[in-house]
């Protein structure tokens, strides 16, 4: 390693989606110095809704309002799952700091409360979530008093179907009305991408020509419903430029990912981390972790652009996420973890990954494969023992969870990133610091 | 109660594979009216779960000779008729270093007694030519092997019968017999709650795999076993040609090019029911591992799907293995079960569908007194516009000539327009149908791509929101009985890159959308229990 670059931190983070960032961010806010590895992109396909806890038992289907209570019932009946370790509290206090500091970095969420929200969303679904994001609000408050309701969508914009959508709630919702209109400057374009037309209605023209032509259909209606395209970095400006244009509540329905809330999250989370002084290798890779005992600490060789980088850490923590994090890795006979080769507790063959049914209620088994954690958030090793002392591991690479037919994805990186960072800081002041 | 409506006509088919499909066309050209009913949508089984390989018959030279002739004959005919179906790309036998000596020395002689040309081609040279073959082969001859897409195949047979006056009836299934005397006077089909009678002169049961319970309501038994047959598609394509192991056939010896991808296979198991038919990761290992030996990159390819389609084979008792029964077709007249008019075409191969066909036209044309012959080794099948989108590589060409405003893409992986889904819509829609998701990805590209439908599916259903084609809550249940269908192909090779796939498009659709928590959404009404739990 002559020759190489160094650098050194109390905290190393090795990933860099949801629960990735929220580690950054919390190390940052416990004032560690902390280098953060990964690339962020996995972000994009996140929907800017912050799930907390929704379905529980999964095989039974049960939505809950309350994502507290249902956390509850989780520790009673499951106790191994990541969730079912963390009071309530900490579950609070993470949650409140994360969405104050996407807050401030431009990126407003409604108060947080405590009960879950029901948002409708572009397949014509309605999604239980915990933390919504301030230009969706008015959309839960209309699903809630179902009055008559625009939804507007734009010609070639091929995700997103206002007809659709209000066909799909008719049933429940017989004032929801749906209009198409030519979104301005692109009557040329086949194909219309969310980000553009976000980009786009930053420009104040184009919002105007917009607002016009969505004016003369409103009717009776008391609310409208838009793409999330409305703005990109400065969306609250767009939002509330539209509510005043338009003279009433209007909200954001959530897109098919990648969409443009999934940029706006990317965008203030990598604000919110590099604000707080993480520094950020996120074109680059872990390609070797090894540990120095004696000296109690880990060293790390991060591969980016300009060349191998060796960054020494007092504590590490894994947030490599899952399969398409590439934190697992599976060939044909079983999952691994990537970047150690620590266990990974999974079903006994292939043929026992996958249910027969996508659907099956239960869903798949290999969705709960991951590590296994001691109480500390360290992961283990084939003995049981922790991998290393100040090795910890957080959100979807846990075992014994589903978040996604818990509905808890950005529960479980928010509150596991709090949990461990709690572990972290008291192990590191242990050695003397921190 | 309503009394069923009656249907006349003067033969019916049951069964919409390859073999009831080229029986409407060559019955139609005959001047014959039939009426072809199929208990799902065509090719649904064997014809549609299987290589798309158009023997040479040098694979059947060594041990079937009357099947290895009748493949060759058949299939140069194909290759005139139904061009437009096949892809002429030639194919390798290759032995790799511990294959049989004898069966590689014996092989060119066989194939020359069933006159299929042979030709030696040097072991580097064949690599030269095709770099996915192994460096442990040993010895390659040429034969003239092609690629045929079977579904266009069909489709075009079937909206060629119609154009004549045939008619079709999807996902209608026959559900009893009329007999009176020597004679069956009806077939009850029940499609979906209504139960039609169809009167029909003469019924021919074309039903694959499943004729065997079809003849048995028709109080016709005869035995039958089935082979169960897994295969795997890769994510791009793997050779030019066709690459077939030169051995005695077995599991996994053979690799088809088609279109962007290559199909590996097959295994072959006997199975007793017909339901339920998945491949296992069990056949998946033993095809990768054993084709891996003729073309090592399948050792570390990644694959998109794997099917496990079921050959119905006419049985010769005693006989255990599901591959040394003859693949060779089966024709009953049924008179030894004192039914005169009604017939069974079963077994037979994908290459030899055609002849299929007519000697069963043959047999229903005598009976009914007809005397006009048969046209289908003579008369090329015509190109039928809606038939055209599940070629590889077609949609983009289409799309790159003829983009116009209102004609978006609705795939990325595979290029598919959206004027390419309203073609096939409304081809279904004039027929008097209701067509579904699930059927136009049969007839399209849809979902074929790396994507498996994350996200076509959701455009496609939009697309056909816009059009007023669906409407209320249709789409989703639309969609997701659409993955259900390609879940089926894709659990079994889910491994490396295509698990990363499906856990996103399970992330998508379960875990952004909530798709599986359908009808439970009212669960979560805002007047529910305040206490927590949301009350039922």
């Amino acid at each position: 390693m002559t020759g190489a670059r160094r650098d050194s931190c109390d905290v190393a983070v090795i990933g860099a989606g949801m629960a990735g960032m929220a580690t950054a961010l919390f190390a940052a806010e416990r004032g560690l110095s902390c280098i953060q590895v990964g690339n962020p992109g996995g972000i994009l396909f996140a929907s800017g809704l912050l799930d907390l806890f929704g379905v529980h038992p999964v095989a039974e289907r049960r939505l809950w309002r309350s994502p507290y209570a249902a956390i509850a019932a989780l520790a009673r009946e499951q106790s191994d799952h990541p969730l079912a370790r963390i009071d309530a509290s900490s579950i609070r206090t993470a949650f409140e700091i994360f969405v104050a500091a996407l807050g401030a970095a431009g990126l407003r969420y409604a108060p947080l409360g405590d009960r879950n929200r029901s948002v409708l969303t572009s397949i014509g679904t309605i999604k239980t979530t915990f933390g919504v994001p301030l230009s969706m609000v008015a959309g839960v408050d209309a699903l809630e008093a179902r009055p008559p309701c625009l939804l507007v969508d734009f010609r070639g914009l091929r995700e997103f179907n206002a007809r659709q959508i209000a066909e799909s709630l008719g049933h429940r919702w017989p004032d929801l009305r749906h209009r198409r209109i030519e979104f301005p400057g692109t009557e040329a374009a086949p194909e219309l991408y969310a980000a553009h037309l976000a980009r786009a209605l930053e420009s104040r023209q184009t919002r105007e020509r917009t607002i016009a032509l969505v004016k003369p259909l409103l009717g009776d209606a008391l609310a409208v419903g838009f793409p999330a395209v409305l703005g990109l970095a400065r969306a609250s400006e767009v939002h509330a430029a539209f509510e005043a244009g338009l003279e009433m509540p209007v909200f954001e329905i959530p897109t098919m990912p990648t969409s443009v809330p999934g940029l706006r999250l990317l965008g203030a989370l990598e604000t919110a981390v590099s604000a707080r002084g993480v520094r950020r290798r996120h074109q680059a890779s872990v390609r070797a972790l090894a540990f120095d005992r004696e000296a109690g600490t880990a060293a790390l060789d991060v591969e980016g652009v300009p060349g191998v980088e060796r960054v020494v850490a007092r504590a590490v923590v894994l947030a490599t996420g899952r399969f398409t994090g590439r934190g697992l890795t599976a060939d044909r006979g079983q999952v691994r973890e990537s970047i150690l080769g620590i266990p990974v507790l999974q079903p006994a063959s292939r043929e026992a990954w996958h249910q027969r049914d996508f659907l099956d209620p239960s869903g798949h088994a290999v969705n709960r494969a991951g590590l296994a954690i001691d109480d500390a958030w360290r992961p283990l090793d084939a003995d049981g023992k922790p991998v290393w002392p100040r090795l910890f591991a957080v959100g979807s690479i846990l075992a014994h969870q589903d978040w996604m037919r818990s509905k808890c994805g950005s529960g479980l990186a928010i509150s596991t990133a709090w949990a461990a960072m709690e572990q972290v800081a008291r192990q590191l002041r242990g050695t003397g610091a921190g | 109660m309503n009394f069923p409506s009656i249907i006349q006509t003067q033969v019916l088919i049951i069964g919409g594979g390859v073999t009831g499909t080229a029986l409407a066309r060559d019955l139609a050209l005959r001047g014959v009216d039939c009426i072809l009913v199929e208990k799902d949508d065509i090719n649904a089984g064997a014809s549609g779960r299987n290589h798309g390989l158009l023997h040479s018959g040098a694979r059947y030279a060594a041990g079937d000779r009357a099947a290895a002739m009748e493949c060759r004959a058949e299939g140069a005919i194909l290759k005139r008729m139904a061009a437009q179906t096949i892809q002429d790309t030639g194919g390798y036998f290759v032995a790799v270093q511990g294959d049989d000596e004898r069966y590689i020395a014996d092989f060119s002689s066989h194939c020359e007694r069933s006159g299929i040309s042979t030709r030696a081609v040097e072991v580097a040279a064949a690599r030269a030519l095709e770099p996915a073959l192994s460096e442990r082969a040993i010895a390659v001859f040429e034969v003239p092997d092609a690629s045929i897409d079977p579904f266009r195949l069909s489709l075009e047979n079937m909206a060629h019968a119609r154009s004549l006056g045939a008619r079709l009836m999807r996902r209608s299934r026959v559900v009893g017999f009329a007999r009176e005397g020597r004679q069956i006077r009806a077939v009850r089909v029940r499609s979906g709650a209504e139960e039609v009678r169809i009167e029909a002169a003469q019924v021919v049961n074309a039903a694959g795999a499943w004729a065997r319970e079809v003849a048995l309501l028709a109080g016709a038994p005869f035995g039958m076993t089935y082979s169960k047959g897994t295969l795997l598609v890769t994510h791009t394509r793997l050779a030019r040609r066709v690459v077939n192991r030169l051995r005695p056939p077995s599991n996994a010896d053979i690799m088809m090019p088609g279109g962007t991808v290559s199909i590996v296979g097959t295994t072959s198991t006997r199975v007793d029911a017909l339901d339920d038919m998945h491949p296992t990761a069990a056949e998946v290992d033993l095809i990768v591992e054993e084709a891996a030996r003729m073309l090592p990159a399948l050792a570390t390819m990644r694959f998109i799907r794997a099917y496990a389609g079921v050959r119905p084979l006419v049985a010769a008792p005693g006989v255990a293995d599901g591959r040394t029964v003859s693949r060779g077709y089966a024709l009953f007249d049924h008179e030894d079960h004192g039914l005169d008019n009604f017939a069974t075409i079963t077994g037979g191969k994908l290459t030899t569908c055609r002849l299929m066909a007519e000697r069963a036209a043959d047999l229903v044309c005598r009976r009914l007194g007809v005397t006009r012959p048969c046209l289908t080794a003579t008369m090329p099948l015509p190109v039928a516009a809606e038939c055209e989108w599940t070629e590889p590589g077609r949609s983009p060409r289409m799309w790159m000539r003829s983009h116009g405003l209102e004609d978006t893409l609705l795939c990325e992986c595979e290029m598919v327009s959206g004027s390419a889904v309203d073609a096939i819509y409304d081809a279904l829609r004039s027929a008097g149908d209701t067509p579904t998701l699930t059927d136009i990805g049969l007839r399209s590209r849809v979902g074929k791509g790396a994507c498996q439908g994350a996200f076509c599916a959701v455009r496609t259903v939009a697309h056909l929101y816009q059009r007023g084609d669906f409407q209320a809550r249709r789409g989703i249940d639309e969609i997701l009985d659409f993955f259900g269908e390609r879940w089926r192909g894709q659990r079994a090779v889910l491994w490396g890159e295509q698990l990363a796939q499906a856990e996103l498009m399970e992330a998508l659709h379960c875990g952004v959308f909530g798709e599986e928590l359908r009808g439970e959404e009212s669960r979560a009404a805002p007047d529910a229990d305040p206490a927590g739990e949301v009350s039922p």
